[in-house]
C-alpha cells in the first residue's frame, strides 16, 4: 500500500490524538504531533478539525491544515496564536503533551494534490502549512520535479517551515525583509513565471488578503484560472 | 469524549437561542471562503435560469430578475468553519416567485444550484419553497461584493452557508438528489446547522 490513489474515503467520525511533542518554533507558532486513534490515510493539502471541550460541554473547533505526509506515523499541525484566539491560544499556551484533543479527519476532497498532476502552489504565512505536506510527500515518492512552490512571509519569524521550504527548493519571498540578494517584496511575475509553467493544477492558500494578492499575481503568471484551487484561513480584516 | 484539561468557555454565546451548537458569533466581519478565483461578472451579463423538471424553462436578466417583486431576508448566517453573523439584511428575489413562473413538475423533489464558475451545490425542493430562500444581491444596503458572490447569489439561511452559491446563475429541478461541489468533497447533503450535518456521515 503506497499510491495515495489507495485511498477509499469512508466517512469521518470523531476521534481522538494524544500530543506527543509540542514545540513553539516562534513566540506565536506552535506545532502539535499528535497520535491520532483509529487513524485514516490523508493527501497532503487535507485538514483535520480540532474539538476543545470544557466541563459545562462547551465545545469549540477549528480546521487545521495537515503538515505531515501521509507515511508519519504522526499527524503534524502548525498553529499560529491568534490574539485572543479562542482554539489557537489554547492550543499555544494551555495545551501539553499528553493531552488529548477531540479530532476529526481528513476532511477536504478538494483542495488536496494527487502527487501526480505537475501542480504549482503559491501560499503566505500560515498558508504554507498544506504545502509542507504536498512538499514532504513529493519527496517521499522522488517526484520533486511535479511541484514548486512559492511561500510568502512578513519576515522569517513569520513564516513557519521557512528553512525547510527553503531546503525544498521553494521560492521564500519575504515582503518587509531582504533575504541574500532577494530585496524585501511580495514574488514578481518574473520569478513566478517559471514556477506556474506546466502546472496544470495550482494551490492557493493564506489569509482572504493573501489570496486577494497571489490570485492576480498567479493569472499574470500565466495560470490558467479555471485550475485554481483556494483554501483561506481566518478572518477578513 | 473527554473534557479537555485546562479548557473553559471563552466567548459568551450571543443571544439566546441564536447560535447553533459548535458555532461562534463572527461580531462585525465576514470571513470570506472560496475554493475558487473570483469571477469578474457584470450584472450585464449576469442571468439566472430555472430549468430542469419545469414545465416553463425560464431565464431572468438583471433588469428583468429586478423588475420581479422584491424580497427582504433579515437574520442570521451560519458557515460550517464555525462562524455564524447575527441580523443581516439582504435583498433580491424570492425563489418561490422564480419556481412559480417556472412552474416545477410533480416529481421534481431537488434542486441543483449552479454557478457561473461552475460550482454546484444540492438540495432538496422543499428547503428552498416555502419562503426559504431568495437570489439576493445587496446585503446591508449595499450591492453584494464579488468576493461575497456578487453581482448575485443564491441565499439559503436556515442551511450551512456553502448551499448559497455564490455568483448563482441557474437553479435546475431534479427527480433525484445528485451531489454538488462540497458534496463530492466530503460535506452533508442536507447540511442544517442545528443539528451540525456538516461532513457526509453526520445524522
Ligand atoms: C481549511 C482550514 C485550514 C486551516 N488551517 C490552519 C492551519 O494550518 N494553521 C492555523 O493556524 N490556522 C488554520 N486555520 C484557521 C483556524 O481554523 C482558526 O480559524 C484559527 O486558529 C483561529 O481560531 P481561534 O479559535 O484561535 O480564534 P477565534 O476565537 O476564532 O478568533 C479569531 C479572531 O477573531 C477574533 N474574535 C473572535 N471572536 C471575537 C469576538 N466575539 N469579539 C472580538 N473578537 C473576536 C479573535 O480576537 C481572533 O483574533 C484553518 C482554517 C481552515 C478553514
Amino acid at each position: 500500500m503506497t499510491g495515495i490513489e489507495a485511498v477509499t474515503p469512508r466517512a469521518t467520525e470523531w476521534t481522538t490524538g494524544t500530543i506527543i511533542t509540542k514545540e513553539q518554533p516562534t513566540p506565536d507558532q506552535v506545532r502539535l504531533r499528535l497520535h491520532v486513534e483509529d487513524r485514516q490515510r490523508h493527501d497532503p493539502g487535507q485538514h483535520y478539525v480540532v474539538r476543545l471541550r470544557a466541563p459545562d460541554d462547551y465545545t469549540a473547533q477549528r480546521s487545521y491544515s495537515v503538515a505531515s505526509d501521509g507515511e508519519d506515523p504522526l499527524l503534524e499541525l502548525l498553529v499560529e496564536r491568534l490574539p485572543d484566539g479562542e482554539v489557537s491560544g489554547h492550543l499555544a499556551d494551555v495545551a501539553e503533551v499528553g493531552d488529548v484533543l477531540e479530532v476529526r479527519g481528513p476532511i477536504g476532497r478538494w483542495f488536496r494534490w494527487d502527487a501526480r498532476t505537475p501542480a504549482v502552489c503559491l501560499v503566505g504565512g500560515t498558508g504554507v502549512v498544506p504545502a509542507v505536506a504536498m512538499l514532504r510527500t513529493a519527496r517521499r515518492l522522488g517526484r520533486t520535479d511535479l511541484l514548486r512552490v512559492a511561500a510568502v512571509g512578513r519576515s522569517p519569524e513569520h513564516l513557519p517551515y521557512a528553512a525547510e521550504l527553503a531546503r525544498a527548493g521553494a521560492l521564500v519571498a519575504y515582503t518587509r525583509h531582504d533575504a541574500g540578494d532577494r530585496p524585501a517584496g511580495p514574488p514578481r511575475p518574473d520569478e513566478l513565471a517559471p514556477l506556474a509553467e506546466g502546472a496544470e493544477v495550482a494551490f492557493i492558500c493564506g489569509s482572504p488578503r493573501f489570496v486577494a494578492l497571489a490570485t492576480p499575481l498567479l493569472i499574470g503568471a500565466g495560470v490558467d484560472p479555471t485550475t485554481i484551487r483556494v483554501e483561506q484561513f481566518g478572518a477578513t480584516g | 469524549m473527554p473534557v479537555t484539561r485546562g479548557f473553559f468557555r471563552k466567548r459568551d454565546e450571543g443571544p439566546a437561542g441564536r447560535l447553533p451548537p459548535g458555532q461562534y458569533d463572527t461580531g462585525s466581519s465576514w470571513p470570506v471562503l472560496t475554493a475558487e478565483a473570483a469571477p469578474d461578472l457584470a450584472p450585464a451579463d449576469w442571468r439566472i435560469s430555472v430549468d430542469g423538471l419545469v414545465e416553463a424553462p425560464s431565464t431572468w436578466t438583471w433588469d428583468e430578475a429586478h423588475a420581479l417583486p422584491g424580497s427582504t431576508y433579515t437574520g442570521d448566517i451560519h458557515c460550517v468553519t464555525t462562524w455564524s453573523k447575527f441580523d443581516m439584511t439582504f435583498r433580491g428575489v424570492s425563489v418561490d416567485d422564480l419556481l412559480t413562473a417556472a412552474r416545477p413538475r410533480p416529481e421534481a423533489r431537488f434542486v441543483l444550484a449552479h454557478s457561473s464558475t461552475g460550482y454546484t451545490t444540492n438540495l432538496p425542493l422543499d428547503d428552498v419553497t416555502g419562503g426559504k430562500a431568495w437570489v439576493v444581491w445587496e446585503v446591508d444596503g449595499k450591492p453584494l461584493s464579488r468576493e461575497h458572490g456578487g453581482p448575485a447569489r443564491l441565499l439559503v439561511p436556515h442551511l450551512y452557508f456553502w448551499k448559497s452559491a455564490k455568483w448563482v446563475s441557474r437553479l435546475e429541478l431534479l427527480a433525484e438528489d445528485q451531489q454538488g461541489f462540497w458534496e463530492r468533497n466530503g460535506y452533508h447533503d442536507r447540511g442544517d446547522p442545528w443539528r451540525e450535518q456538516r461532513y457526509q456521515g453526520d445524522a
